[in-house]
């Protein structure tokens, strides 16, 4: 047992979920209280005693699901005897290439389609299981990946048409009021996402049992959300990051707000410490001070939205914008090869997605031939706002500053630091791809206050915390990398 | 030093039902450890799913006093802790004016001018209490750190008076509504419980024990389009305290079915925000077919 824990530890520490020793010791003492012949309490004693952020949790279950797979039922042979009455047993062709007669898929899907609309998780479980045995074909030592027979077994049932049939059947009933009829679609829906959930799990034990655990939780460990490289996210990556985000910038603000107050002394006001002193016989015993007003920066934020940084300029708007509650002003800016300001669309109270939509829309970004040009888009800035710069702006360019071999106007970004009281720079690449073949990052990074390096969820608040502090008097951001150094 | 009556998950799940609380299999497993390991939970999740009321149940369930520290930002040792009864000090020395300051000194640093605030209360209770600390998150990171000696050594150290230690260990639930990242120390020191929305067959039952008179078929509605309504992207999701103040109301004002139309007026009660009412009302009066995406 104990090993078997080790070995799950090192596992979660793999996956970067940060396990001391004294939490593994934890989880050893609570084990000796768990009940190891059920698997929901052994699992939530784990994942009580290891996991202490929620964001987490994911990562854990995978690793959970695969570490501590159920190897009972072994491929192929003891399927049949934990379906429930029902589920016709049909003389399958166990091992063969997506086995199963006409017949046989019909009874499976009657089977399904009756665990759906009753929601029972037991005959669920069990379709799952036959569908796997039956339609995925899998096949020992095949190096093909789970989301391929879990793709084969979700298409042999025709999962797509399923949700229609189970509402056909719902609508023959009656008094089916609009919002019943939708709540009930919901519903299906979430049954179906569980039903595609026991395939993904039952196609994991089946790998387990083929491969070996340590194989199959190494091709499914994936970056914890905040490390997840916002470029190369995947759909349902991107949707997860777009839900975090809000939750996540609250914080910011609220940890913002706390140091704000915190830091809210200034200098002695003598007229104030005389006038109170007055009351302890003209002895200053309390000196008083002027509160001081931090002044919050001003942000112009330039986002290439050509098609490889759609995504991250779609972050960082987000990001920024979920904050502007922190900006005394903020405006907005995108651009290819042409720049437009974009601040109207995102006017208090516009829904995000349809000001992005907007964006994608009407915003006028293409000049010649709509690959980026970042030294025409800021030449552009610079004759058309750089006038709005003030000594209290500070300028935010996302971009990976590759510029198509143009013309990179260093110049002009002279002129904007120079107007402005700092101008940073978010490259989604990472450091080591910087003045790669066409990347200009040197020419423009040169006149930057700072040259960040923001590929995931982390970096970006990281950086807009800095951001969006008090003004210091020192100024700036402390340099992260200094481009002259590296030329 | 564990609860009588808890003997296993099962037991907690049962007791807690008993005095209304519906806690999953998840939550009693945890409670169970907990009180086992004597470790403090943390317990994480939005507002009002029932953190706090987690650990008025465990009083009810164990029978015992449930000590309550409510955070603040800005608060400290004084409030949490204890603090020396300055008043009660004077006094004393201006009665013994003249004695020996050494003997004066010894006498006014006793337990009798000390003013035991939560904490040091839940410490020397004779008997064993319940300790609620509740969100946590609330107060700055240097604060934290003042609980940490009680949260694992069950010990508070008072530079005039020496070590208090526990005569009895409490039942410590901490929560928190997860505004920023609590310390690592922290959290090493604690179970962590993260409660989630509830399922629809939980949140009916949950709905069925808290409003007297409510119908099932109602409770069943008001579950279903209340987890409906969650997973539209709203400013404030309505919590399971929301949805039964809206359980309330529906039954107060004689709605037996949760309809379109009838339940417009009403959505106050369950959203706070004048926009995501809008959002809600818009969308639950057009087509079914329509607001599906995929």
């Amino acid at each position: 047992m104990l090993g078997l824990l080790t070995g799950f530890i090192q596992e979660l520490r793999e996956a970067g979920i940060p396990v001391s020793m004294v939490e593994a010791i934890d989880a050893a003492e609570a084990l000796r209280f768990t009940n190891l012949g059920d698997r929901q309490a052994f699992k939530a004693t784990l994942g009580s005693t290891l996991v202490k952020n929620a964001r987490h949790y994911e990562a854990f279950e995978t690793a959970f699901e695969v570490h501590f797979a159920l190897l009972r039922p072994a491929p192929g042979e003891g399927v049949d005897d934990v379906a429930p009455a029902g589920l016709t047993r049909q003389s399958a062709q166990q091992g063969g290439s997506g086995g199963g007669g006409e017949a046989d898929l019909e009874a499976l899907m009657q089977a399904l389609i009756r665990a759906l609309s009753e929601g029972d998780q037991g005959l669920l479980r069990a379709v799952a299981r036959q569908s796997v045995g039956r339609l995925a074909g899998m096949e020992r030592g095949r190096p093909v990946g789970g989301t391929y027979y879990l793709y084969r077994t979700l298409r042999r049932l025709d999962i797509d048409r399923v949700l229609e049939r189970l509402l056909e059947a719902a609508a023959e009933s009656p008094e089916l009021t609009p919002l019943e009829e939708r709540l009930l679609r919901e519903e299906y829906e979430e049954r179906i996402e569980d039903f595609r959930e026991e395939v993904r799990a039952e196609i994991r034990r089946r790998l387990v049992a083929d491969r070996g655990r340590e194989a199959v939780a190494k091709t499914l460990r994936r970056p914890l959300l905040e490390d997840t490289d916002l470029m190369h996210a995947s759909r349902e990556e991107l949707a997860m990051l777009g839900q975090v985000i809000h939750p996540l910038t609250r914080k910011l603000a609220a940890r913002l707000a706390q140091r704000r107050r915190r830091g809210r002394r200034g200098r002695l006001d003598f007229r104030r410490t005389v006038r109170s002193s007055l009351s302890t016989g003209g002895v200053p015993m309390e000196p008083q001070f002027r509160t001081s007003r931090p002044t919050k920066p001003e942000v112009f934020l330039l986002c290439d939205i050509s098609g490889s940084m759609a995504t991250f300029a779609r972050f960082a708007l987000q990001f920024v914008y979920a904050m502007s509650g922190q900006f005394s002003k903020l405006r907005s800016f995108v651009f290819v090869d042409a720049l437009d300001e974009v601040t109207g669309f995102f006017e208090a109270g516009a829904a995000f997605e349809l000001a992005l939509e907007r964006v994608s829309r009407e915003a006028e970004v293409v000049w010649l031939d709509g690959h980026s040009d970042y030294g025409h888009a800021l030449a552009q800035f610079w004759e058309r706002y750089g006038g709005d710069l003030t000594p209290r702006s500070t300028v935010i360019v996302t971009g990976d500053a590759r510029n198509n071999y143009r013309d990179a106007r260093g110049d002009v970004m002279v002129g904007i630091a120079a107007a402005s009281r700092a101008v940073y720079w978010l490259n989604p690449e990472p450091t080591t791809y910087w003045d790669t073949g066409d990347s200009v990052m040197s020419a423009l990074g040169a006149h930057c206050d700072g040259v960040f390096e923001v590929r995931n969820l982390r970096q970006l608040e990281a950086f807009v915390e800095e951001l969006a502090l008090p003004l210091r008097r020192t100024g700036g951001l402390r340099k992260q990398w200094k481009p002259a150094e590296f030329t | 030093m564990t609860v009588q009556g808890l003997q296993s998950p099962a037991e907690v799940k049962e007791g807690l039902r008993l005095v209304d609380y519906l806690a999953d299999d998840r939550i009693a497993q945890v409670v169970f450890l907990a009180d086992r390991l004597g470790k403090p939970i943390l317990v994480e999740g939005p507002a009002g799913v029932g953190k706090t009321e987690l650990a008025k149940a465990l009083a009810a369930v164990a029978g015992r006093k449930l000590i309550r520290l409510q955070c603040y930002e800005g608060l400290d040792e004084s409030k949490a802790l204890y603090e020396w009864n300055y008043k009660k000090q004077l006094l004393r020395i201006q009665a013994d004016e003249g004695a020996a300051w050494s003997a004066l000194e010894e006498n006014i640093f006793s337990e009798e001018f000390l003013l035991a605030r939560p904490l040091l209360e839940a410490i020397r209770s004779p008997d064993p209490v319940v300790l609620l600390i509740d969100e946590i998150d609330r107060v700055e990171v240097e604060t934290e750190a003042l609980m940490l000696e009680v949260l694992s050594d069950f010990q508070v150290s008072i530079p005039e008076l020496g070590t208090v230690v526990a005569a009895t260990q409490p039942l410590v639930v901490l929560t928190s509504n997860n505004t920023r990242e609590l310390s690592e120390a922290l959290k090493r020191r604690c179970l962590f419980l993260h409660i989630g929305y509830p399922s629809i067959e939980r949140e009916k039952e949950i709905l069925l024990a808290r409003v007297e008179g409510l119908s099932d078929h109602l409770a069943d509605q008001v579950a279903r389009l209340v987890r409906s309504v969650r997973n539209l992207q709203l400013r404030k999701p309505p919590s399971v305290s929301e949805s039964i103040d809206w359980a309330r109301t529906l039954l107060a004002l004689g709605i037996d079915e949760v309809e379109a139309g009838a339940v417009e007026g009403t959505l106050h009660v369950l959203l706070k925000y004048q926009d995501d009412i809008d959002k809600v009302s818009r969308d639950l009066s057009s087509a079914p077919a329509d607001t599906m995406g995929t």
